[in-house]
Parts: structure tokens; sequence; C-alpha cells
């Protein structure tokens, strides 16, 4: 059962990589990449990392993803023109293929030179018994590994505010400027006038 | 529910199996019938709302009106459009649908009655209902048309950007229970409330999450005053304009099997799932299956969903958008530290 899972899941997550690479249209090389997300998660979990499988489905199916959809959704592409730059670009393309080429031989000679003699893990690197994953990770990473955690946490914070000043604008003070709160606050007697005309008069505003 | 069929004399890999399928079948379809009911039901309290009748003519009081309109949705004809690209077009409905049920798998309706009890029951909610914006996306670009395009760019946005606080709302409830696992998140809400109150409701630091979390659950869902990817006013139907017969059926089904979803998530994060509303033995409440319980509270929620549908006018995109990532993210967010710092303080004295 868990060979045959674990096949099923290798099989697909590879046949959806090569699909994401292969497929014509962008919009459709993203959901081969969301399925390949999902076999990866699959895989995880048959390893007993459910913590893991469940992040890499929140974060990437959840919300990279969804951004790479949203951004290829809008891309208005003409086939002709992608097509153009075919010859330009053919001498890098041929020096990554040779070198994915390369990594392949060696990554094949190295499993037939037999399998890496890693050892078990001790001291402070070994397997916690008897502990959910979830607590197994957040005990290594917060007192093992807390300053590149820290780390980490400091990076993704500088993105994240060079991605809101790159995308700030000044307030321009003209217009399209919302007071939100002078919005709510409005009422009707500030917007309408109630008046009672006579026929015939109409009315003075 | 797998020792019974290993007892019959099945080995226990197809005990397991079989077990698995009938636990499947045991939910789907009573929430299928669940769903059915409970569009007569928006539909009547709507209409209740707005001094109408509502459905009231197939069958008694009406009850079979969702049959009829799912008979005669079933004998419709099929439409593809054209220039919609097919393969998608039509993955669509069937992703939204199958995301809808998924998240079921981890929803414990009593004590023990759950088809997955997983350690990480939490975080796969949050990982499926993250799942439920690509039918919409899929549905809008597939149908190469401009309403329902432009409703699946407001679903993407708008999901994620609720997302982000439903998140942060149930870390606070998770640094509560201490647990990933939906069943000991109720267990841990046991006379939460000076012992008598069974839920997370009755405490002030997780009220207003609450607040905040059934609002993010009315956006997330796409229910009324944030239904702007349907927008009738603006979109037509949105992402389901080009839709038609079983295909319209299956999104219909998978928005209403979401919003139950999140009614039973309401119950179980802050409500007691299971549990009595107080843990006193005023009348002997807790000989009633704690599933009564669970579905009385889930129905409470949904008719709450109805309640706003039919009195909340419609937000403008851009008032959405500032609630989700103006209000309630920077919300949440504080709250996350503030209840952090409050159980530290509690629970484990002081400074670790």
């Amino acid at each position: 059962m868990q060979v045959f899972a674990f096949y099923l899941f290798a099989v697909l997550m590879i046949a959806s990589a090569v699909l994401v690479v292969m497929a014509r249209n962008p919009v459709h090389s993203v959901l081969w990449l969301i399925l390949a997300f999902f076999n990866a998660a699959g895989l995880m979990v048959l390893v007993g990392a459910e913590f893991i499988a469940m992040l890499l489905v929140i974060v990437y199916v959840g919300a990279v993803a969804v951004l790479f959809l949203f951004v290829v959704m809008m891309l208005n592409i003409d086939f002709s023109t992608l097509r153009s730059g075919f010859m330009k670009n053919a001498p890098l393309g041929v020096a990554i293929a040779l070198i994915l080429l390369a990594e392949l031989v060696f990554g094949i000679g190295a499993w037939r030179a037999g399998g890496l003699d890693l050892g078990q893990p001790l001291g402070d690197a070994a397997t916690m018994a008897g502990v959910s994953n979830t607590k197994a990770i957040g005990a290594l990473l917060y007192s093992r590994y807390l300053f590149l955690f820290e780390t980490a946490g400091i990076i993704l914070l500088v993105a994240m505010i060079g991605a809101i000043v790159l995308t700030h604008r000044e307030k321009r003070a003209s217009r399209g400027q919302q007071n939100i709160s002078r919005q709510v606050n409005r009422r009707p007697q500030d917007a309408t006038v109630m008046r009672q005309p006579t026929v015939g008069e109409g009315v003075e505003l | 529910m797998t020792d019974a069929f290993t007892q019959w004399g099945m080995d226990s890999g197809w005990a397991i199996f079989v077990a698995s399928v009938a636990g499947i079948l045991l939910i789907a379809l009573p929430l299928m019938l669940a769903v059915a009911m409970i569009i007569y039901m928006d539909r009547k309290v709507w209409a209740a709302i707005n001094l109408r009748r509502g459905p009231n003519v197939v069958g008694p009081f009406g009850l079979l009106q969702s049959f009829a309109d799912g008979l005669k949705v079933f004998l419709q004809e099929t439409i593809v459009p054209s220039a919609a690209n097919k393969g998608i077009f039509i993955l669509a409905p069937i992703v939204t649908f199958t995301v809808a049920l998924l998240a079921w798998a981890v929803i414990p309706f009593d004590a023990g009655v759950v088809l997955a009890n997983i350690n990480v029951g939490v975080l796969y909610i949050l990982a499926i209902s993250s799942l439920s914006v690509y039918g919409v996306t899929m549905a809008g670009w597939a149908s190469n048309s401009k309403y329902p395009f432009f409703s699946a760019m407001r679903a993407a946005a708008q999901m994620i950007s609720y997302e982000v606080s439903i998140g942060f709302i149930l870390v606070c409830v998770i640094l509560y229970a201490g647990s990933f696992n939906l069943s000991e998140i109720v267990m841990g809400q046991l006379g939460h409330g000076f012992g008598i109150v069974n839920g997370y409701w009755f405490n002030l630091l997780l009220f207003p999450m609450w607040v905040v979390f059934f609002i993010s659950s009315l956006a997330e869902t796409q229910r009324v005053p944030f239904d702007l990817t349907e927008a009738e006013s603006e979109l037509v139907a949105g992402y389901q304009t080009e839709y038609s017969s079983m295909a319209f059926a299956l999104f219909w089904l998978g928005e209403y099997a979401n919003i139950l979803l999140m009614c039973a998530l309401n119950t179980l994060l802050f409500f007691g799932g299971w549990l009595p509303p107080l843990n006193i033995d005023l009348i002997p409440w807790f000989d009633v299956p704690g599933i009564v319980w669970f579905l009385l509270k889930t129905w409470f929620f949904f008719f709450m969903f109805s309640w706003v549908m039919a009195t909340v006018p419609r937000y403008r995109y851009d008032q959405l958008m500032r609630l989700g990532w103006k209000v309630f993210l920077p919300m949440s967010l504080i709250f996350v530290v503030v209840i952090s710092g409050w159980l530290m303080f509690t629970r484990y004295g002081g400074a670790a």
C-alpha cells in the first residue's frame, strides 16, 4: 500500500513537472505546477512529515501559486512573438541543457556507486522519539537554529518593506484620495434636501 | 468501524479501505442533503426578513424546492462555450465541489466521531480552504469572457486577503488550546469560562477574534456583504456566467458546502463544538448526543449568515480590501502578540 502510494505520488509529480515545462499555455503550466506541489505534499505525508506537507500546501499552493496564476492569467500572450527570439537565446538554452545533462550523468553515476553512508544522528541532532513532528520542528527551530530562524525572519521583513516602498506612491492632493471616516460619517441630510414644490413652478436649489 | 469489518472476516488492509469508503459516504451524502435543506432555509430566512413567503409550493412548506431545482438543473443541457478553454472549463466546477467536500474529513461531529483525526487538523483546514479559490479562478479564466474574468481576479485577491487574517485568528485559538487537533481544541473549551461556560468565545481576548473570524468567514465564502465575485449589478453572475446545468449545480453545492464548513468551524473553534453551552448539569443535557449540539450550533451560525445576507448591503471593492488589510490584519496580529504574552504570563509564569 505504502509502496503503491509512493509510486503514484512520485510518478504523478514527475509527470506534472515535465508538463509544467512542456505545456504550451502558461496557465496550464501553473496548474500542472500546482499538481506537482500537491504530489510533493503527498510524499511528505508518506515519510511522516505531515506538518511540512500542510505548510507546503498552504504556502505554495494556497498563496504563491495563486499569485502566479493571477499574474499569468492577465498576460496576453502572443505565441509568435514568444518564438521570435529563439535563435538569440539558443546558446544559453544549450548551455543550460548541457549542465542539466551533466548533473543527470553524475547523479546516475553516484547512484550506481552505491548509497551514501550518512550514519546515525547523535546528541542534539538525534531524532526525538515519541514527539509529533510539529513539536520536534519547534524544539529545533527555536533553540538550536534560533539565530538562522531569526535571520530568515529579518530578511523576509526587509523584503516586505522593500515591496511596500516600491509600490508606495506619494499622496496627490488634488484627486483620487479617499477619507474613509468622512465617507462613513456622511449622512443623508448633508447630501440631499427635501422640497415640496408647488405644481408647475420647479425647484430652486 | 475498522474493527467491525475485521470481525466480519476481512483482512486489515481491506477493512481500513472499506471503513474509509463507508466513512466518506457517511459524511458526504448527509452533507449533500444538508446543503439542499440549507439552501431552502437560506431562501426562507431571506424571504421572512423581506416579508415575503419564500419557496412554499413544492412539497409541504416548500421543503422539496431544492430537490426540484436540482432535478431541473440536471435535465438541462450542458453548454460549453466554443471559445472556452474546454479542459479547464469542465475541471473548474469539479475542483470547487471536491475541495468543498475534502475539508469535512477532519471535522469532529462528536467525541471521536471524525473520519481522520489528524494532528494537524487546523492546518489541513487552512490548506483546503486556500484551495477553494482555484475553482473560481479557473472558471473565470477558462470561460474566456470578460465578466467571469473580472470575477476571478476579484475572488483571487479577496480570498488571499482574508485568509491571512483567518490564519492569525486560528493561531490565537491554537495558542489557547495548545494543539492543532480539532478534537483537542474542542475539549480544551470544556469549562473554559470560569468552569461554567464551554467555549472560547467567553474570553475577553478571544471574543473579538471570533467577531473578526465570523466576518472573515463571510468574506472567505463570498457571502453577501462581500459577494463581489458575483455582484449581479456589475458582473452578470460573476465566474458562473457561462455555466449551465450540472456544472452550475456543482458550483452551487460547493459554495454552500463551504458555507456550512465555515459555520462548523465557528462552532468548533469558539463555541465548544459538540459540548453543551454550559458545563453544569441543570437539565441532563450532557445526555443529549454531542452531534445534536454540534448541528444545532452550526445551524445557528448558518441562520446568522442568512440574517446578514438579508440585512447588509454589499461592500465596495476598495472597502473590502481596506477592511481585510488595514483593519483585520493589524488587529489579528496585535491579538496574536497579546494572547501569546498573556498565556506566557499566566501559564508559564512570566519570562521563560
